[in-house]
C-alpha cells in the first residue's frame, strides 16, 4: 500500500502519461528533457519575436498523449509570439483573481462555497485557445477561470462572490452558479455530475440546430464515477453527439485521492467504446493540441473523452486546508515542477519573445487589473430587495409569491 | 352534465363525433406543436417506434422522424439531463417518463438543473422543457408504480405543475405547457387516457390553450366547495351527484393547476359555500389538499361554518389485492360522506 502510494505519488510529480508507469521518469530528467528541447529551438532558430507578433512557430509537447481507441495527435503545436503572451497575460490574471478570493473568502467578503482553480490554469485557457465562442462549455463548481474563458470579465466574478447586484448572475447564484449566455457558457454546476448529461445535451441541441460547434462537458476524477456520466456517454454515442468530455483529473475529488475512489483511475479509458485522450494539463499548449484534435474528432466521429492531468494548489474548497490528504512537499512539488504559468514564461524567455522586465509588468498590470476588480466589486451594492423575486420564472403569472411572514410578504410573480 | 359542449343548430344530443379522448387529446396536441415550432421535439422510452408504451406518441414518429422523436435507452437521469441541456440551448423538449415513478432517477435535473436555474442565472438561462407522462395510481400496479407526485413537485419554486383531468383540459394545458417558456411538470393519469371527453370546435382549433394557473368550476353548487384534481375530479362529480340527490349543492372545482395553484378560485367558491371538502389521490400528509386548507384557513377563516375535510390516499404504500387497493384509494363515498360531515348531515 505504501509502495503504490509512493509510486502515485512520484506519478503525479512527473505526470507521465503512459499507463504502464512502472518506470516513470523522474522529475528532474523530464524538466531537462523540456528545458533542453526549449534551448536546441532557441539556439537553432537564433529566434527573437515581438509580443504581438503572429507568425506560427512549432512547439514540442514534451510530455507523450496517451490515446484510448484513437492515435493521438501530433506531439508538437503551432502557436506565435502573440499567443504566447496572451496565454501569460490571461493565466497570471485568473492567479491573482483566485488568490485575491482565497483572502476576501478569509475575510468574510465572501460566503458559503468558495472552490479555487489555481493550478489548473491552462486547462480553461488551453480549451479556449482551440475553440469559439459558438461552442459551447459547461463545468462543474470550479468555475471562476471558467468564467473568464469564455468572456466574463473578474469584476463580474468577483461581485458574483460576493454577492452584488452587479455579479455575473445578479448575484443570485455565488461561486458556484456562474453563466454567460452570450458566451455559451452554462455554469457554475453545484450537483457533482450533472453536467455531464446536461453537457451532452447541449451538443444534441447543436446538431439538432445544424450547427459546426461542440460542447464541452467539464468534470473532476470525482465525478468520474457518477452513473449519470455513463448514462451521458451511452446516448452521445449512439446519436453521434458532438461533446467532449473533459475529466479534469487534479487526483483528488475533495479529501479523496483517485486511487481510493476509482477501481481503474485510467478516466480517459473510461469510456469503453468513447474513444479517449490523456493530456497533459498542465501544459496549455498540449491542451490546446488536445482540444483541437478532440473538437475535431466529435464534429466528425461523435464523443470523446479527455483527461487533463492537472492539479489544483488549493484544498477542494476554502474550508479545507488541503493538507491533510496530501503533503506539503507533493504540493510545492507540482509548483516548481509543472505550474503552467512558469511553463509558459520559461518558453517566452528562452524564445526571447519578452524580458523578465516585460513580464514583471504584465504581473503588474495584472495585479492592478484584479485589485481594481475587487474595489470596484466591493463598492458595489447588493441586489435590491424586489430582486428576491424576480426570475422564478420568464413568463411570470402574476401568482402571489409569500416571503416567510405570508401576512407581510406577498408579492406576484413578475 | 358534459362541460364544455357546444350545441350545434341541428343536433341536441353530444355525438361521437363531438367525443375524444384524453390520449388523443394529448397526441394532438403534442403534434400541432410540432408543427407548428420545429424546436419542439419528443424523448423518452417506447415514444417512438413502439408508438408510445401508451400510444400517447402515436404516429409521431412516422410524421416527424427519429430527429425530432428520440426513443432513449432505460436511463432516466442520463436522458433528463440531455433534455435540460437542450432545453439550455433553446430547443423545447418534451420529455415523457413512461411513469412519474421512474422520474425519481431523474429528480434532480427536473428540480437543480431546470427548475432553479433561471433563478441561479440571474435570468440569463431559461428552461423551456416539459416533463410529462402518467402519475399516480393506475389498477393492481402495486407500491412502487402508483406514487402521486403532484405535492412534491408543487412545492418547488421554479416549476409549474399542472394535472389535466378532461379531454380539454389535456389539450389545453399541454399547448400552453409545450409554449410556455419554463420548465413544466404534466401530470397525466393512465386510467384517464381511454376516458371520452365532449369537445367543443374550439377546443379542436390549433391554437386553443388554456391559462397555467387557473382551476376551473366544474359544476356549480352553493353548499358545499369540493376541490379535486386528475381523476379525482371525475369522483367528486359522481359525489356531487349523490349529494343533490340528498339535496346537498356542491360546486366541484377542477384545479387544473397545482403550481400556480388558483387561490382565488378556492377561495371565492368557499365564501359562497362556507364548506370545503379537498380532495386527492396522493398522501395526505404536506400534500396538496394541506396547501388547499392552509390557504382557505388564512383568507377564508370567517367564512368557514365547518373545519375542512380532506380525502386523501392511504398512508400506506400502495397494497397489490384488489380489495385493499379499493381501501387505500379515495371512493366516490368517502367523498360524500366528507362532504355530509361538512354540512353537519349524518346521512
Amino acid at each position: 500500500m505504501a509502495m503504490a502510494m509512493a509510486r502515485w505519488r512520484q506519478r503525479l510529480l512527473s505526470s507521465a502519461c503512459s499507463s504502464s508507469s512502472s518506470s516513470a521518469a523522474a522529475p528532474q530528467a523530464l524538466l531537462r528533457l523540456a528545458s533542453s528541447a526549449l534551448s536546441r529551438q532557441s539556439s537553432s532558430r537564433g529566434f527573437a519575436a515581438a509580443p504581438d507578433d503572429t507568425t506560427p512557430f512549432v512547439v514540442d509537447i514534451p510530455v507523450p498523449y496517451a490515446g484510448h481507441r484513437c492515435d493521438p495527435p501530433e506531439q508538437r503545436v503551432e502557436t506565435s509570439a502573440k499567443e504566447l503572451v496572451d496565454f501569460f497575460k490571461v493565466m497570471y490574471v485568473m492567479r491573482r483573481m483566485e488568490i485575491a478570493a482565497d483572502s476576501l473568502y478569509k475575510a468574510k467578503f465572501i460566503r458559503g462555497f468558495c472552490h479555487l482553480y489555481d493550478g489548473q490554469e491552462a486547462v480553461c485557457v488551453g480549451m479556449e485557445a482551440a475553440l469559439t465562442k459558438e461552442d459551447a462549455i459547461i463545468t462543474a463548481y470550479r468555475d471562476h477561470c471558467t468564467h473568464i474563458g469564455r468572456g466574463g470579465t473578474v469584476l463580474e466574478v468577483m461581485a458574483e462572490l460576493m454577492g452584488r447586484k452587479s455579479g455575473c448572475s445578479l448575484g443570485k447564484g455565488g461561486s458556484m452558479h456562474m453563466y454567460n449566455k452570450e458566451g455559451n457558457f452554462y455554469g457554475g454546476n453545484g450537483i457533482v455530475g450533472a453536467q455531464t448529461a446536461l453537457g451532452a445535451g447541449l451538443a444534441f441541441a447543436q446538431k439538432y440546430n445544424k450547427q459546426n460547434a461542440v460542447s464541452l462537458a467539464l468534470y473532476g476524477d470525482g465525478a468520474a464515477n457518477q452513473g449519470q456520466l455513463f448514462e451521458a456517454m451511452n446516448i452521445s454515442a449512439l446519436w453521434d453527439l458532438p461533446v467532449i468530455f473533459v475529466c479534469e483529473n487534479n487526483h483528488y475529488g475533495m479529501g479523496t485521492a483517485e486511487w481510493r475512489s476509482a477501481k481503474s483511475p485510467e478516466y480517459y479509458k473510461r469510456g469503453d467504446y468513447v474513444p479517449g485522450l490523456k493530456i497533459d494539463g498542465m501544459d496549455v499548449l498540449a491542451v490546446k493540441q488536445g482540444v483541437r484534435f478532440a473538437k475535431e474528432h466529435a464534429l466528425t466521429k461523435g464523443p470523446i473523452v479527455l483527461e487533463m492531468d492537472t492539479y489544483r494548489y488549493h484544498g477542494h474548497s476554502m474550508s479545507d486546508p488541503g493538507s491533510t490528504y496530501r503533503t506539503r512537499e507533493e504540493i510545492s512539488g507540482v509548483r516548481q515542477e509543472r505550474d503552467p504559468i512558469e511553463r509558459v514564461r520559461k518558453l517566452l524567455l528562452a524564445k526571447e519573445i519578452v524580458t523578465v522586465a516585460d513580464l514583471k509588468n504584465l504581473e503588474k498590470q495584472a495585479k492592478a487589473e484584479v485589485d481594481e476588480a475587487v474595489n470596484q466589486a466591493k463598492e458595489g451594492g447588493q441586489p435590491e430587495t424586489h430582486e428576491l423575486f424576480t426570475h422564478v420564472h420568464v413568463k411570470g403569472l402574476k401568482q402571489l409569491a409569500y416571503g416567510p411572514d405570508r401576512k407581510e410578504v406577498i408579492v406576484p410573480l413578475p | 352534465m358534459f362541460p364544455g359542449i357546444v350545441r350545434s343548430s341541428s343536433r341536441h344530443l353530444p355525438c361521437r363525433r363531438s367525443l375524444m379522448t384524453v390520449r388523443d387529446a394529448l397526441n394532438s396536441a403534442i403534434d400541432e406543436e410540432m408543427a407548428a415550432d420545429p424546436k419542439v421535439f419528443v424523448m423518452g422510452e417506447e415514444v417512438g417506434e413502439y408508438q408510445g408504451a401508451y400510444k400517447v406518441t402515436k404516429g409521431l414518429l412516422q410524421k416527424y422522424g427519429p430527429d425530432r422523436v428520440l426513443d432513449t435507452p432505460i436511463t432516466e437521469a442520463g436522458f433528463t439531463g440531455i433534455g435540460v441541456g437542450a432545453a439550455f440551448q433553446g430547443l423545447k423538449p418534451i420529455v415523457e417518463f413512461m411513469t412519474f415513478n421512474f422520474a425519481m432517477q431523474a429528480i434532480d435535473h427536473i428540480i437543480n438543473s431546470a427548475a432553479k436555474t433561471y433563478y441561479m442565472s440571474g435570468g440569463q438561462i431559461a428552461v423551456p422543457i416539459v416533463f410529462r407522462g402518467p402519475n399516480g395510481a393506475a389498477a393492481g400496479v402495486g407500491a412502487q408504480h402508483s406514487q402521486c407526485f403532484a405535492a412534491w413537485y408543487g412545492s418547488c419554486p421554479g416549476l409549474k405543475v399542472v394535472t389535466p383531468y378532461s379531454a380539454e383540459d389535456a389539450r389545453g394545458l399541454l399547448k400552453a405547457a409545450i409554449r410556455d417558456p419554463d420548465p413544466v411538470v404534466f401530470l397525466e393519469n393512465e386510467l384517464l387516457y381511454g376516458e371520452n371527453f365532449p369537445v367543443s370546435s374550439q377546443v379542436r382549433d390549433p391554437n386553443f390553450t388554456l391559462p397555467i394557473g387557473k382551476a376551473k368550476v366544474e359544476r356549480e353548487g352553493t353548499d358545499v366547495t369540493i376541490t379535486a384534481f386528475s381523476k379525482m375530479v371525475g369522483f367528486a362529480l359522481k359525489a356531487a351527484d349523490e349529494l343533490a340527490k340528498d339535496g346537498i349543492k356542491a360546486e366541484v372545482i377542477n384545479l387544473r393547476s397545482i403550481r400556480p395553484l388558483d387561490r382565488e378560485t378556492i377561495n371565492a367558491s368557499v365564501r359562497k359555500t362556507y364548506r370545503l371538502v379537498a380532495v386527492e389521490e396522493g398522501w395526505p400528509q404536506h400534500g396538496v389538499c394541506a396547501e388547499v386548507c392552509a390557504s382557505v384557513q388564512e383568507e377564508t377563516f370567517d367564512y368557514l361554518d365547518a373545519p375542512i375535510e380532506r380525502i386523501s390516499g392511504a398512508d400506506i404504500p400502495m397494497p397489490y389485492a384488489a380489495n385493499l387497493e379499493r381501501l387505500a384509494l379515495p371512493q366516490i363515498e368517502d367523498i360524500v360522506r366528507a362532504a355530509k360531515r361538512a354540512c353537519y348531515r349524518s346521512k
